[in-house]
Order: C-alpha cells, then structure tokens, then sequence
C-alpha cells in the first residue's frame, strides 16, 4: 500500500535542557503529515539508533546546540550504522556551513540552521525519508 | 543508498524468529500498511493458540500510562521475562501526522523491551487498526507480555477490551477520573483498577468511588455477568511503588482465565470484534469510492444545499452500489 506517512526520530543529543526548538520541529513534521516518534532531551547516539531500530524509522533528527555536532553528528550516524540501518540522518542547529560540509561528508544525509523555515525543514526531510516499499 | 531487494515477509518472519529486531520491525511496518502483504504475514502465523498474555493499558490522557508501561517494563526485566510495547497515539485527522510521545515516558526502563509506537491513522476507539495482527505477531515471537497502551480515553468507546486478555484501567485522584469512567462503561470493561498518583491528596478517596462503584455493580448483578471483581491498585508511577503489585494482579487475571474458559471465550470475542472493524473499514472505503464519481458528488450537493434529503440521498448511494456481483465473478 502506498502512502503511509513518513516515520521520524527526533531527538536531541547531549546535555543541554532546552526542547523548545525540537518541539516546534515535532510539530512542523506532524502538521506535514508525518509520524514523529518524540524522544525529547539528553538522548545518545546509541539510544536512539536503537529506538530507529524498533520504529523501523525512515528518518533520524537530531539536534544539540552545544556545538557538540562535529562528534555527535557523525557518532549518530556511525550508531545506526553499527546496527545495519540505513536510515538517515538530519542535523539541526547553530551549524557554520564549513562544519556542513563535514558533516555530509561523514555521512549526515542534511543539515538545518536555526533559521530554517518550516517549509525547509518539511522539504528536507521529505527529501530523505522515503518509506520504502519492501 | 543501493536499493537492494528487501527480503519478503516469510524470509522477515525466520529472522525474526532467531531474535532479528530489525526484523520484527519491518514486519510491524508491513503489517500497519495493511493490504495483501499485511494478510500474507497473518496467513504465516499459527491458527489461534492460547499462548501469551496481551495486556492492555488505557485511561484518561495523562493518567500515568507510559509512566506505568515504563515501570512496568523494569520489573518484568528483573523477572527475566521478554516484554513488548504496542503504544497508540492519536493521528490529526486533519493532516493524518502524529506526534507519537508515549515511549519518552518510558525512557531509562526500556532497554531490552520492544517498544513500538503507533498512530491511528483514522481509527477511532483509542487503538490503531493494525493492533490485533501487530500483537498476535509479537505474541508469536515469544515476546511476554505483549502491553498495549490506548490513546488516552475519557468519555468514548474503546476498543482495548477487545483485543487484550487483561484490561487494565488508570484512573489518578482528584480529577473525577472515577465518574468519568464509569459514566463511559470503562469501569466494566477493566479487568484491573489502578489509581495511579498515589502520593498525590485524594488517592485514598479515589479507590473509595471505585469501590463503592464496584458495589454498585455487585448489586446491580453485573459483577456476577462478569463473573470476577476487578482488583484495585494504588500506585506512584514516578517512583514505582505498587506497580509489582500491578504486574501481580495482571499475572493473576490471566491465570484466572487460563485455569476456565475464559481465555479463550476472550479472544472469540476478540475475533468477533475484529471481523467487525474489518468490515467497517472495507464498507467505508466502498463508501468513499461511492461518493467519488460525478453521481456522488452530485447526490453530496444536493444534500449541502438542502434541496435533498441525507436519508434520500443515502438511499439513491446504497442503490448505486448494490447488488455486488458474486465473488469470483
Ligand atoms: N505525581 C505523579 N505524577 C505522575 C505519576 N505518574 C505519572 N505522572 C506524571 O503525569 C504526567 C503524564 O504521565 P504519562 O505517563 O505521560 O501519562 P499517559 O497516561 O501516558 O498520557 P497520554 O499517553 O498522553 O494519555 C507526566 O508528567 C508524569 O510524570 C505519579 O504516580 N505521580
Ligand atoms: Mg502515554
């Protein structure tokens, strides 16, 4: 059957404790239609490539603004990886475009600055999370 | 990303036998999207056994029911046992998006269990359509027990006593939780009352009305029909105080049912209740197709500008649609 909806991850990494940015992304991704599985604050790479696991995610976003993207990001990617999931990853927050570069480079599938709109980061994700039809 | 070949469901099912998460995950996915695939994986399972134990969570939103699963979850850890979560949130009817947030509530106990989070997609009665195949699936994997926690309930039908053996009802102190309940038939579908928020003020009047709603129904005769009194539970579930107790009482009504017939009197009517949904899902989706034709939408704007009545209307459809040529016709 087609047109199931978009099934994402979202999480933030790290320790800071501000989930208002990652709520008003969960929103924006349910107001587009998506599934959002909701993890909140202070998650690992490892947790949440587990939790992608169960949900048979087609997409992972992650934040953290404690400029800890440059280890956290490809560690996301690196987690999932180690369990044989494809899935990719979105990178939210304060990210100077040089660190972008290596993000992708690591494997990060895109990356959202703090002033993307909602209707970016509905088409960015769209873009990438593809539920596949196996 | 190569698209290579997924393996199909009956090549899904062995990996997840040996213990493949990723497996088990994917089949949840396939059996949600319904269609041929989704029966496939149905006709794969064993005919009805009596093995399992599928319990089932509801209650008001914001009674503790993640909180609880979350508990819940640790101490069938400790017991060694294997437990999954089937956890429905609702879905916007406007947009068909959820925002699936029980399982963050369970964050720190869940390690080890299955948890899956699920939305609506569109059905009402606090459970998702695809619950009943997705928990006979876990069931058969071995995972025990298989919890599933509703949307949050207050005042509408749910469906949970229907595709649980154990029903367990969370009401919390203080907000009429009690009434509400009973006013819904909730109170007679539990098979086990928990008044969670105990260390909250009111939780000793909180089992007070639902005891004294218990009586109610021992006098009215509806505790004989039912032929067992539900057991009330207090507990924290930000501390975890009652909640082996908890897993007690639900341990106990499904040995209870096991040791008459009333485990498999349940999933009969488990069954019955889901050839219903079936068939009300597959006559709306008729429906839809109906009112999707140039006569559809012309019988639709008669109705909205007054000019035709809907009990006419609906019988100039119904006549559109039937008779339906036999099958295999
Ligand atoms: N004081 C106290 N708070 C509790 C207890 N159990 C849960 N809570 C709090 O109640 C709130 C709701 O808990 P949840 O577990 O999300 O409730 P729920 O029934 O799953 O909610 P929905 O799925 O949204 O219907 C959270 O803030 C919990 O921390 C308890 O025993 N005592
Ligand atoms: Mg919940």
């Amino acid at each position: 059957m087609t047109g199931a909806p978009p099934r994402i991850v979202l999480a933030k990494l790290g320790f800071d404790g501000h989930d208002r940015g990652l709520k008003i992304v969960a929103r924006i991704l349910r107001d587009a239609g998506m599934e959002v599985v909701y993890l909140g604050l202070r998650q690992t790479p490892e947790g949440v490539a587990a939790v992608a696991e169960q949900e048979d995610a087609d997409a992972v976003g992650i934040s953290m603004h404690n400029a800890s993207h440059l280890t956290l990001g490809p560690a996301m990617v690196e987690a999932l990886r180690a369990l044989g999931l494809a899935t990719p990853v979105v990178v939210g927050g304060i990210v100077p475009a040089d660190d972008a570069e290596t993000l992708r480079a690591a494997g990060v599938a895109a990356v959202l600055g703090p002033g993307a709109s909602a209707p970016e980061v509905v088409a960015a994700v769209r873009r990438v999370a593809v539920p596949d039809d196996g | 990303m190569s698209p290579s070949p997924s393996p199909g469901p009956a090549a899904l099912l062995r990996v997840a036998r040996g213990g493949d998460r990723r497996a088990v995950a994917r089949l949840i996915t396939l059996v949600e999207r319904g269609g041929d695939t989704a029966l496939e994986i149905a006709g794969l399972l064993p005919a009805a056994d009596d093995a399992g134990h599928v319990i089932g969570i509801t209650g008001a939103p914001g009674a503790g029911k993640s909180s609880l699963t979350g508990r819940l979850l640790a101490c069938l850890a400790d017991a060694g046992r294997t437990p999954a979560v089937l956890a429905v949130d609702p879905s916007s009817p406007l947009t068909g998006g959820a925002i699936l947030g029980d399982r963050v509530r369970m964050d720190g106990f869940a390690a080890g269990a299955f948890v899956r989070s699920m939305a609506t997609r569109g059905q009402q009665g606090g459970l998702a359509f695809a619950v009943p195949a997705t928990t006979r699936l876990l069931a058969h994997l071995g995972f025990d027990p298989v919890i599933v926690e509703t949307t949050g309930v207050g005042q509408v039908e749910v469906d949970i006593a229907s595709a649980a053996d154990t029903t367990v009802l969370v009401t919390s102190p203080g907000w009429g939780d009690a009434v509400q309940a009973n006013k819904a038939g909730l109170l007679e579908l539990a098979d086990v009352l928990v008044v969670n928020k105990a260390d909250r003020p009111g939780a000793r009047d909180a089992r007070r009305d639902l005891e004294l709603m218990l009586d109610l129904g021992h006098i009215s005769g509806l505790e004989a029909r039912a032929g067992r009194r539900p057991e009330i539970v207090l507990t924290v579930a930000t501390t975890g105080d009652g909640v082996p107790e908890l897993l007690a009482a639900a341990d106990a009504h499904r040995a209870s049912l096991a040791a008459g017939d009333g485990l498999v009197a349940r999933r009969r009517r488990g069954r019955r209740l889901e050839l219903a949904a079936t068939l009300e899902r597959s006559l709306r989706a008729l429906v839809d197709t109906a009112m999707d034709t140039p006569a559809g939408r012309r019988v639709l704007a008669d109705v909205e500008a007054g000019t035709m009545s809907p009990a006419d209307a609906c019988a100039v459809l119904l006549a559109g649609m039937g008779p339906q040529p036999p099958r295999g016709a």
